[in-house]
C-alpha cells in the first residue's frame, strides 16, 4: 500500500517535472532568453499602461485626482496577471496539444497522469507571471508614484494568500481544461472571457461596491474576490475606499481561501474526469475544429 | 486535362471567375462553418463583454468618487461657489462618464476585429502550414491574393456578427446614450477601417509565412500594446496631452487603422464629448487617411506575398512544420 502510494507520488512528480520542462521549452526556446524576458513583461506592462491612461484621461477631463483609487486599480491589475497567465496556462494545453501540435493522443496514451501533466505545463507560465507582477509593481512604485506599504509582519500572510490563490486558480484552470475537451477551438474566447468574468465580479480594478447588488453577491461567492481584497490590504496603506468586504478580518479571509481552494481542487478532479469521459465517449478527444 | 489555350485577354474572364470562386470557397467555411458551432455565441460574443464591463466599471467607480467629491462641495480643484456650479459639475461628470463608457464599449467591440486580424488573418498562413493545408493552396490554380481575400471577407462577416452582438448587448446593458450624427459617414469609416485592418492582416500573413513559432508569439505581443497605443479603452487623442513621448506613441499608432477608425467613429457617435479636446483629426480627415492606409496595405500585401512566397519556396520553409 505504502509502496503503491510512493510509486504513484513518484509518477506524478516525474510527470510534473517533465511537463514543466516541456512547457518552459515551448514557451521560451523560440528566441533568445533576453528577448523572451522582454516579451514576457511587455504585455502586462502595456496592460497597466491602459489603466494609467484611463485614469489620467478621467483625471484630465473631470479635473479630479484620486491617488488612492489609482493605487487600488494598479495593484489589483498587477496581481491579476497571475489570473490570466495561470488560467490560460492550464486550459490552453488541451487545445494546443489537440489542434496545434496534434500530439494530445500520444501524450494521453503515455503512462502519465494527464491531470498532473497539465499542471506541469502551466508551471512556466505561472513563474513568468510572478516575474511580470514584480516588474509591474516596481514600475508602479518607481515611475507612477504608487505608494506600497508592506511591513515584515505582512509578508507571511501575503505569501500564504499567494500560495492559496494560485492553488485556487490552477484548480479553476483544470475545470476549464475539462470543459475544453468538449469544446471547439475557443482558446481565445476563453482566454478573454473567463478572466473577464473575474475581472468584473471580483472587484479587481474597482471596489465591489461599484457593481449592482446582484453582481456584488456573485463577487462575494468567488474566492478570488477575497484574495484580491486581502492582497491589497497587505500591500497598500489604509484608504477610504469602501470595498464592501470590511466585515472579514485577514485571518478569516485566509481560512476562507483555504476552504475554497480545497473545494475547487475536488471540483477540478470531478470536472476534468467528466470532460475526459465525455470526450472519449463522443470521439472528440483528438478532434480538429479548424476553420 | 488540356493546357490553357487562347490569348491572355481571352482567358481573363475565366481567371476572374476562378479567383472569385476561390474567394467564395475560402470565405465559405468562415461564414457557414463557424456558425455551425453554436457555442461561439457564448465564447465569442458574451464572454468578451465581461472584459469590456470591467473597464466600464472602472469609469463608473471613478465617476462615483468624483460625484461624491462634488456633492461633498468640491468642484474640481476648488470649493464650489454656488449650487449652480455644483450642478454643472455633476452634469458634466455624468456626461463625461457616459461618453467614456460608450467609447469603451465601442473600443471593446472593435477588439474582436483586431483579434480576428491577428489570429485568423496574420497567423492563418502559418497555421495552414502547420496543419498541412498550405501546400494544397499553393498547388491550386488561383491567385494567393484571392485566398487571402476570401479569408478576409469570411473573417469580416464572422467577426461582424459577433461584434454586433457584443455592441448591442453592451449598449443596452450599460445604458449608453448615443447621439449618432452622420450614419453614412459612420458606415463609410467602419468599412474603410475594416478594409485597412484586413489589408494589414493580409500583409502580416505574408510575413508570418516566413517565420516559425515567432509568428504565434508576435501575434500575442500585438494584443495589449496595440490595445494601449490605439486607445481601445480610452480616447487616443489623450496621448497628445502627454508630452513628446505621448505624441510619438500617437503618431506611431496612426499607422494601425483601428486608431483613426475608432477615433472617427467616437466623434460621430459622441459629438462634443469632453469638449472636443481629445480628438485626433476630424472624421473626414481620418476617413481620408484610412483610405490611403487601405490602399497601401493591400498593395504591400500583394508585393510581400509574392516576394515572401518565393523566398519561402527557396529556403524550403513552405511545408516545414513546428519550427
Amino acid at each position: 500500500m505504502t509502496e503503491g502510494l510512493a510509486g504513484s507520488a513518484r509518477m506524478h512528480w516525474r510527470t510534473f517535472r517533465f511537463a514543466a520542462w516541456l512547457g518552459w521549452q515551448m514557451d521560451s526556446n523560440w528566441t533568445e532568453p533576453w528577448l523572451f524576458m522582454v516579451y514576457s513583461v511587455i504585455k502586462p506592462v502595456a496592460g497597466a499602461f491602459i489603466l494609467v491612461l484611463m485614469y489620467s484621461i478621467f483625471a484630465l477631463i473631470g479635473q479630479f485626482s484620486d491617488p488612492s483609487m489609482f493605487a487600488f486599480i494598479y495593484v489589483g491589475n498587477a496581481f491579476f496577471i497571475f489570473v490570466g497567465n495561470t488560467l490560460y496556462g492550464t486550459f490552453q494545453v488541451i487545445q494546443a496539444d489537440r489542434e496545434w501540435y496534434q500530439t494530445l493522443r500520444y501524450t494521453y496514451m503515455s503512462p502519465i497522469s494527464y491531470y498532473t501533466y497539465i499542471i506541469g505545463r502551466a508551471a512556466s507560465k505561472v513563474a513568468v507571471a510572478g516575474l511580470a507582477v514584480l516588474i509591474t509593481l516596481a514600475f508602479g512604485v518607481l515611475a507612477l508614484d504608487v505608494h506600497l506599504d508592506v511591513g515584515w509582519a505582512d509578508i507571511p500572510p501575503l505569501l500564504t494568500a499567494l500560495v492559496l490563490g494560485l492553488f485556487c486558480l490552477i484548480s479553476i484552470g483544470l475545470c476549464l481544461a475539462g470543459i475544453s475537451f468538449m469544446t471547439a477551438r475557443h482558446t481565445h474566447g476563453l482566454a478573454e472571457g473567463i478572466p473577464g468574468l473575474f475581472y468584473v465580479f471580483c472587484g479587481v480594478l474597482f471596489p465591489l461596491t461599484a457593481l449592482p447588488g446582484w453582481a456584488q453577491d456573485i463577487g462575494r461567492g468567488i474566492p478570488l474576490t477575497y484574495w484580491f481584497d486581502l492582497t491589497r490590504r497587505l500591500v497598500l496603506p489604509p484608504s477610504t475606499i469602501n470595498t464592501g468586504l470590511g466585515f472579514f478580518n485577514d485571518t478569516e479571509i485566509l481560512a476562507l481561501l483555504l476552504a475554497s481552494s480545497l473545494v475547487f481542487f475536488l471540483l477540478s478532479i470531478g470536472i476534468f474526469k467528466l470532460g475526459e469521459y465525455w470526450a472519449r465517449k463522443a470521439g472528440k478527444l483528438d478532434m480538429l475544429t479548424s476553420y | 486535362m488540356s493546357a490553357p489555350t487562347g490569348t491572355v485577354l481571352s482567358r481573363l474572364p475565366q481567371r476572374i471567375r476562378l479567383n472569385l470562386q476561390a474567394i467564395v470557397g475560402r470565405a465559405y467555411p468562415r461564414v457557414v462553418g463557424a456558425n455551425r458551432e453554436p457555442s461561439w455565441i457564448f465564447f465569442e460574443a458574451i464572454l468578451p463583454l465581461l472584459g469590456i464591463a470591467a473597464y466600464v466599471f472602472i469609469y463608473q467607480a471613478l465617476g462615483d468618487r468624483a460625484a461624491a467629491a462634488i456633492v461633498g462641495g468640491m468642484c474640481g480643484d476648488h470649493v464650489c461657489v454656488s449650487a449652480t456650479e455644483q450642478a454643472a459639475y455633476l452634469a458634466a461628470t455624468k456626461a463625461n462618464v457616459n461618453a467614456l463608457i460608450g467609447s469603451t464599449v465601442l473600443g471593446g467591440t472593435m477588439i474582436a476585429f483586431w483579434l480576428n486580424v491577428l489570429w485568423s488573418m496574420a497567423s492563418q498562413l502559418y497555421w495552414e502550414k502547420e496543419i498541412g493545408n498550405l501546400q494544397l493552396y499553393m498547388m491550386a490554380p488561383m491567385s494567393r491574393m484571392a485566398l487571402l481575400g476570401g479569408m478576409a471577407l469570411g473573417g469580416m462577416f464572422m467577426t461582424s456578427v459577433r461584434a454586433t452582438t457584443t455592441l448591442v448587448t453592451g449598449v443596452l446593458v450599460f445604458s449608453v446614450t448615443l447621439q449618432l450624427t452622420s450614419p453614412a459617414l459612420l458606415l463609410a469609416v467602419f468599412f474603410v477601417t475594416l478594409i485597412a485592418l484586413y489589408g494589414l492582416g493580409m500583409m502580416l500573413a505574408s510575413l508570418y509565412l516566413l517565420w516559425g513559432r515567432e509568428a504565434f508569439n508576435l501575434s500575442a505581443l500585438l494584443e495589449e500594446p496595440i490595445f494601449f497605443a490605439s486607445g481601445f479603452y480610452f480616447p487616443a487623442g489623450g496621448f497628445a496631452r502627454a508630452g513628446g513621448l505621448g505624441r510619438a506613441v500617437l503618431t506611431a499608432a496612426t499607422a494601425i487603422p483601428a486608431t483613426l477608425g475608432l477615433d472617427a467613429m467616437r466623434q460621430i457617435i459622441f459629438p462634443g464629448a469632453w469638449g472636443g479636446t481629445l480628438w485626433i483629426f476630424s472624421p473626414e480627415v481620418e476617413l481620408a487617411v484610412l483610405l490611403v492606409l487601405a490602399v497601401v496595405f493591400l498593395f504591400l500585401a500583394r508585393r510581400a506575398l509574392a516576394y515572401l512566397e518565393n523566398l519561402a519556396r527557396r529556403e524550403g520553409r513552405l511545408t516545414s512544420r513546428h519550427q
